[in-house]
């Protein structure tokens, strides 16, 4: 895992070289901005509860559209310009190129997570909010953002197109987090099944201000799994 | 230092070589020669690990390609033919980005990339970005990335490609150089270049090894055919150049009746009828009144004999001669080195036929005109 962090810190200068990372930021900072502004104002006016709550919900689905937007290139990119051929001829291992580059996707939304800081402050000026809830929230986010991510790096690696990287990524997204809607119209043990198979579903307790260990290991190995697949399908391209 | 044996590598539907066999000895400059998909980047992507083979074994500085993977591309330095570069990163961070993945500690990491920046005169675009310098300079960054961590092994595909003459002369000095201390195996189809630069040529040709041709101060020396194993050594002959008008096929065992005559070559189809021979015969035996009486008697048309060195172009042809493969003859006329190397020459070439096997090869004079300037 040595090389891992050369590879991190290459992606994180490439996004921030590129407009990428700050049209990714404004974008971000300003939706957030936008739903915070929109709930606080209905909260004031309807003495709603002064939680993160609705925010964070707002930001799970905002992720469906901005984490493929975040992983496109990782993978595309190096392809379509050749440079996956130094990579794979270089003393590194497969995984260490995955793990960095994921790493660095992950960097890249945890601060755009940190650009929504301002929000819980607001709300800690304005009124006596829980603070546990609001850093439980935080986490189930990061934890979630990791899933979705780890799925895009997938999607990068089967493409040398980003924008087919990025759709793929989304179709994908946007099919877990709708199959559990799916979860009211059938039988309870599948509907169980459908539940637990969306990704959005898990992040309802954490959004409560709740931390159980089975949402914490479904997202964990979801991350796992995914990095593990995109590891199989960047070494497959070496049998093509 | 390189030893590959039997290699092989087949996609579905094509094999693109197939039981590829050859050695480098450490510190040899080869050349690996042959026209367009006739497999050299397949063999060079095998070595660098980039791809497996589906048979056959490649050994690397000790090790096998398959079996210790990490340990073979740390001994090597790779230029891939179409110069992969980050294009929004600075030469120097490039390759210290490059050092870095390679393994190069930190301690000399700073040392070693101001070396291949000096080395491949890059200094003053040391803090460009790699988007914004020219086709020469990328392409030596590329070369850069390739020396930054010292390997044993340099494997160069096409590394003089869309360079002006001025920097192809200064890259082919820098790879000469680098002989010696380094192994380097480089591919082209410019073949004044390879007998420039290399001490040995393996002619690759659809897959297969078509020979090998040594070379002694960018002569000919020694020709091995790769398939029947034959091996022609003209440092201890003569050759005579020879066009006849007559049949080709009538005239080689004829002349090869001679007994001083070692080797009959055919050259190129001159004219209707005619074509271009080197004959080949055993050192300070004058044969030329046996020849001539020879041919004369036997009623062919003897148009040109004088006395030649075999260039390299001769032993190419020779051994790919076999079914040179259709769309190779159609692809070299639309590479773009070769017009850099044609426009700077400015003789006729010796054969001035428009075949298109020509088109892709230069007489040795070009280089020599070349380093003139």
């Amino acid at each position: 895992m040595k090389n891992a962090p050369a590879i991190f810190i290459k992606e994180m200068k490439s996004y921030f070289t590129s407009p990428i990372a700050y049209v990714l930021l404004i974008v971000f900072s300003l939706l957030t901005g936008f739903f915070f502004a929109a709930y606080f104002n209905w909260a004031t006016r309807y003495a709603g509860e002064a939680s993160m709550r609705s925010l964070f919900h707002n930001i799970s689905i905002t992720m469906i559209f901005v984490s493929p937007l975040i992983t496109m290139r990782l993978f595309a990119e190096e392809k379509r310009m050749g440079t996956i051929e130094l990579l794979m001829t270089s003393p590194i291992t497969d995984t260490e190129v995955v793990i960095g580059k994921f790493m660095a996707s992950l960097a890249l939304f945890a601060i755009m997570l940190a650009s929504t800081i301002l929000c819980p402050f607001f709300l800690i000026y304005y009124a006596k909010p829980d603070i546990p809830p609001m850093l439980i929230g935080y986490l189930g986010l990061f934890l979630l953002g990791a899933s979705f991510l780890s799925l895009g790096v997938i999607a990068s690696s089967v493409t040398s197109n980003q924008i087919v990287a990025a759709l793929i990524s989304f179709v994908f997204l946007l099919g877990l987090w709708t199959i559990g809607w799916m979860s009211g119209a059938v039988s309870s043990n599948v509907s169980k099944i459908l539940s637990f198979v969306s990704l959005v579903d898990h992040f309802e307790d954490f959004a409560k201000g709740v931390i159980d260990t089975k949402h914490v290991l479904y997202y964990l190995s979801f991350t796992c799994f995914s990095l593990f697949f995109a590891v199989k399908m960047v070494q497959s391209s070496r049998w093509k | 230092m390189i030893q590959v044996e039997n290699l092989t590598k087949r996609y579905s539907g094509f094999t693109a070589i197939e039981n590829v066999t050859f050695k480098v000895d450490e510190g040899e400059v080869i050349g690996f020669l042959g026209p367009n998909g006739a497999g050299k980047t397949t063999t060079m992507r095998i070595l660098t690990c980039f791809m497996p083979a589906t048979d056959g074994t490649a050994k690397v500085a000790g090790y096998d390609v398959n079996r210790d993977p990490l340990k073979v591309r740390r001994s090597i330095g790779y230029l891939p033919e179409n110069v992969p570069l980050y294009t929004e990163m600075s030469v120097e961070g490039y390759l210290d980005f490059m050092a870095k993945i390679k393994g190069v500690p930190r301690s000399i990491r700073h040392e070693r990339v101001n070396y291949a920046i000096e080395a491949c005169g890059l200094d003053i675009f040391r803090n460009r970005l790699i988007g914004k310098l020219s086709k020469g300079y990328r392409q030596r960054v590329g070369l850069a990335q390739s020396l930054v961590h010292d390997p044993k092994v340099l494997i160069l595909d096409e590394p003089t490609i869309g360079l002006d003459p001025r920097q192809i002369i200064e890259i082919r000095n820098l790879i000469k150089g680098l002989g010696g201390e380094h192994t380097v195996i480089l591919s082209t189809h410019i073949l004044p270049e390879a007998s420039m630069v290399c001490s040995r040529i393996i002619v690759i040709n659809e897959g297969k090894i078509a020979g090998t041709v040594k070379l002694n101060d960018g002569k000919v020396a020694i020709i091995e055919y790769g398939s029947t194993g034959k091996i022609t050594n003209l440092e201890e002959s003569g050759n005579i150049y020879i066009k006849v008008r007559g049949p080709s096929d009538k005239l080689i065992p004829r002349l090869k009746l001679i007994p001083q005559i070692v080797d009959v070559v055919l050259g190129q189809q001159e004219e209707e009828d005619a074509n271009t021979y080197v004959v080949i015969h055993e050192a300070g035996a004058d044969i030329r009144s046996e020849l001539t009486s020879t041919i004369v008697y036997s009623n062919w048309g003897l148009l040109e004999m004088r006395p030649v060195e075999m260039t390299l172009e001769d032993a190419f042809l020779e051994l790919i001669r076999e079914n040179v493969p259709k769309e190779y003859d159609h692809e070299s006329e639309e590479e773009p080195e070769l017009e850099i190397e044609q426009e700077i020459s400015d003789e006729e070439p010796l054969n001035g036929d428009s075949s298109d096997e020509q088109e892709i090869i230069e007489d040795d004079e070009t280089d020599e005109i070349k380093e003139d300037s």
